[in-house]
């Protein structure tokens, strides 16, 4: 019995090797030898190129603990993270309760293009537009000055809430289109028959429909924290001499002062931190689901 | 039956692009790697070096020494000709990244001033390894403006007036060689690292934000967002002379950072002869003069390009005059611990403005 049972199994993999072959090939080939390479860069003095000399060393591990440097951006680019993930949730989660509980048709189509229509222009594009709403003389300031009666000066550009709207602007249709699924997919019924049986519009939302959602809501905000944590190019554009984060020190590592080594394990340190946070939230969340 | 022809067509894929890339890199194409805006890539200039030569040109750009590095190191034979700050000279030619250029190939070298074309930093063991092309400083640069009168000190950057419109280049070394001078240190030698620290940590709240290319500089200048800043001397030039910008370069009396950019060949360059017709004609003065005219530059390392302005033109009348001259320190090759040094300074003097 168990052996039939192997022998159809096996039966049943072998014409979905075809199937499976392309994305584990390229899975192969485009994440898993780079990252590799990267482990054992991490663990190197120097790279091998133009024949210099190299050896390995855990060094690039103790400069993270060495310095306090890291580990104060480390927190800094945690805390972006978390804040950037309740904004979305705040914005987004509504959002996605109107999109799949309220509207209907046309107008749901319309709305929801509006949504994931950021997602259609370029990353750096978004940033820098915000770049002119946001600094003084902007598009922002020559607009509330034109309608109010009195003067204000909002100069919002290279600073920390620059950072914060723009991460927020890039990652909130995740946050809706995520909620969106799990919302669409609970039943109307469930929460009429909340309400008939005496729950208040609050207790509904709080009893019936959060908890229900809930796995969209944690798909989402893991989809935003984890690139957000690392994000650099937001920071650097937005956030001016504030802008200085986790992500754009191992962009330095890489990209100005051609230390991969040392970029190589302040990447992996956060990819370790990260996987530890989901890792500890995981039961407090499932529970919560 | 089904895995073969999978294999063929991945094979028959691999076999395309690799040709298509062959074809793609020509023999008679010259690569060009250099700052962006930088000469090299006027459009003027090329179509005049492709007519005149027959070479066609074939820019690409770095935001950072370090970049360019890192560039030639990944993509050896990729380029023909690299524009490498003669500090960083040392550097690339130990890392066996640029070979020896033969000299006697280009007719306008015998003109470039002798301190520049036997600067210890682009020869070595009797061969060249860098053409010097233009020099120019690391100096401030002020918006028009907020200006009455041009100040004199570098300590402008430090007044309570400017406080959030101050501007500087996101550069480690830059940095603390700026504050090697608003300290009365030399830039090659630094002493007391304390006072740089103290200096540029004072400086940090007047900050705006960091400057990477020109173009941050002009956009920043073009929407009035700043009053005073870190230049170099060539692209406030151009920020005057080419984008109509209210800019003037001020050579603080505490003095500026000197550098000295040259051309070099890398190692594996599939034209050879095309690198040395491209360096030739960068350094000639009817190219220096064409590119001061319509854009704006540094000042050429080529004495007779130099003497072909006006004798009223800013590279040759104040770069040029020993007043200047005697202010400006020119910048020295940095070692690797120095500059990890400098790096672990500037990056936390970034983290401590949290």
């Amino acid at each position: 019995m168990a052996d039939q049972l192997a022998i159809g199994s096996r039966r049943g993999l072998k014409p979905a090797l075809p199937l499976l072959l392309p994305a584990y090939l390229w899975l192969t080939v485009a994440i898993f030898l780079p990252l590799s390479a990267m482990v054992f860069f991490s663990f190197m003095t120097d790279l091998p190129l133009a024949g210099k000399e190299w050896s390995f060393t855990l060094g690039n591990y103790a400069a993270f603990f060495s310095q306090s440097l890291y580990s104060t951006l480390l927190f800094a680019s945690l805390r972006l993270g978390l804040e950037v993930t309740l904004w979305c949730v705040v914005i987004g989660y509504p959002a996605a309760y109107v999109l799949a509980k309220v509207l209907k048709g046309r107008s749901r189509e319309a709305i929801f293009l509006l949504v994931i229509l950021p997602f259609w222009s370029n990353g750096l594009v978004r940033i820098f537009s915000w770049a002119m709403v946001l600094r003084e003389g902007g598009i922002l300031d020559t607009a509330l000055n034109a309608v109010l009666p009195f003067k204000i000066n909002i100069d919002l550009m290279y600073s920390y809430p620059a950072v914060i709207i723009g991460l927020v602007h890039s990652y909130v249709p995740y946050m809706v289109l995520t909620c969106y699924l799990t919302l669409q997919a609970i039943d109307n019924s469930l929460i009429e028959a909340g309400r008939s049986l005496g729950a208040s519009r609050l207790q509904v939302l709080w009893r019936v429909i959060i908890p229900l959602s809930m796995p969209g809501l944690i798909a989402g905000a893991a989809l935003i924290f984890v690139p957000v944590v690392g994000s650099f190019m937001e920071p650097r554009i937005l956030g001016g001499r504030t802008g200085t984060f986790y992500g754009t020190v191992i962009e330095d590592q890489f990209v100005a002062v051609f230390n991969w080594p040392l970029g190589a394990a302040l990447s992996f340190i956060l990819l370790a931190v990260v996987l530890i946070i989901l890792a500890l939230a995981a039961p407090v969340l499932r529970r919560a689901g | 039956m089904r895995m073969p022809r999978l294999t063929a067509f991945l094979t028959a894929t691999a076999v395309f692009v690799s040709a298509f890339t062959l074809a793609a890199q020509a023999a008679e194409e010259v690569h060009v790697l250099n700052w962006k805006g930088y000469g090299a890539d006027e459009p003027w200039a090329v179509a005049n070096f492709e007519k005149a030569t027959g070479f066609k040109v074939v820019n690409d750009f770095f935001n950072s020494e370090q970049e360019m590095l890192t560039k030639i190191r990944t993509n050896p034979g990729l380029y023909d000709v690299v524009m490498i700050n003669a500090a960083f000279n040392d550097q690339a030619m130990a890392g066996k990244l640029i070979q020896p250029i033969d000299v006697s190939k280009l007719s306008n070298y015998a003109d470039i001033a002798k301190d520049k074309a036997g600067s210890p930093m682009l020869n070595h063991d009797g061969k060249v390894y860098g053409v010097p092309w233009v020099w120019g400083l690391t100096a401030l640069a002020i918006n028009d403006k907020s200006f009455d009168k041009p100040p004199t000190s570098i300590a402008e950057m430090w007044g309570p007036a400017h406080k959030g419109r101050v501007i500087i280049r996101d550069d480690a070394v830059e940095a603390v060689q700026f504050g090697a001078i608003a300290s009365g240190q030399n830039i090659n030698d630094i002493k007391d690292m304390d006072a740089v620290k103290a200096k540029l940590t004072s400086l940090m709240p007047q900050i705006k934000t960091f400057w990477s290319s020109e173009n941050d500089w002009n956009q920043m200048v073009a929407s009035n967002q700043i009053d005073i800043g870190t230049y170099w001397s060539g692209s406030a030039d151009r920020a005057k002379t080419h984008f109509k910008l209210p800019v003037s370069l001020v050579i603080p009396q505490e003095g500026a950072v000197a550098w000295l950019d040259a051309f070099s060949i890398p190692v594996g360059s599939k034209n050879v002869a095309g690198a040395e017709a491209f360096i030739n004609y960068m350094i000639d003065p009817k190219f220096y003069v064409e590119w001061v005219t319509k854009v704006g530059a540094p000042v050429s390392a080529n004495t007779k390009a130099v003497d072909a302005l006006p004798e009223d033109a800013f590279n040759r009348k104040v770069m040029g005059s020993p007043d200047v001259a005697k202010r400006i320190q020119f910048q020295a090759p940095v070692t690797d611990e120095q500059r990890e040094k400098y790096l672990a300074l500037w990056q936390e003097l970034k983290v401590n403005v949290k």
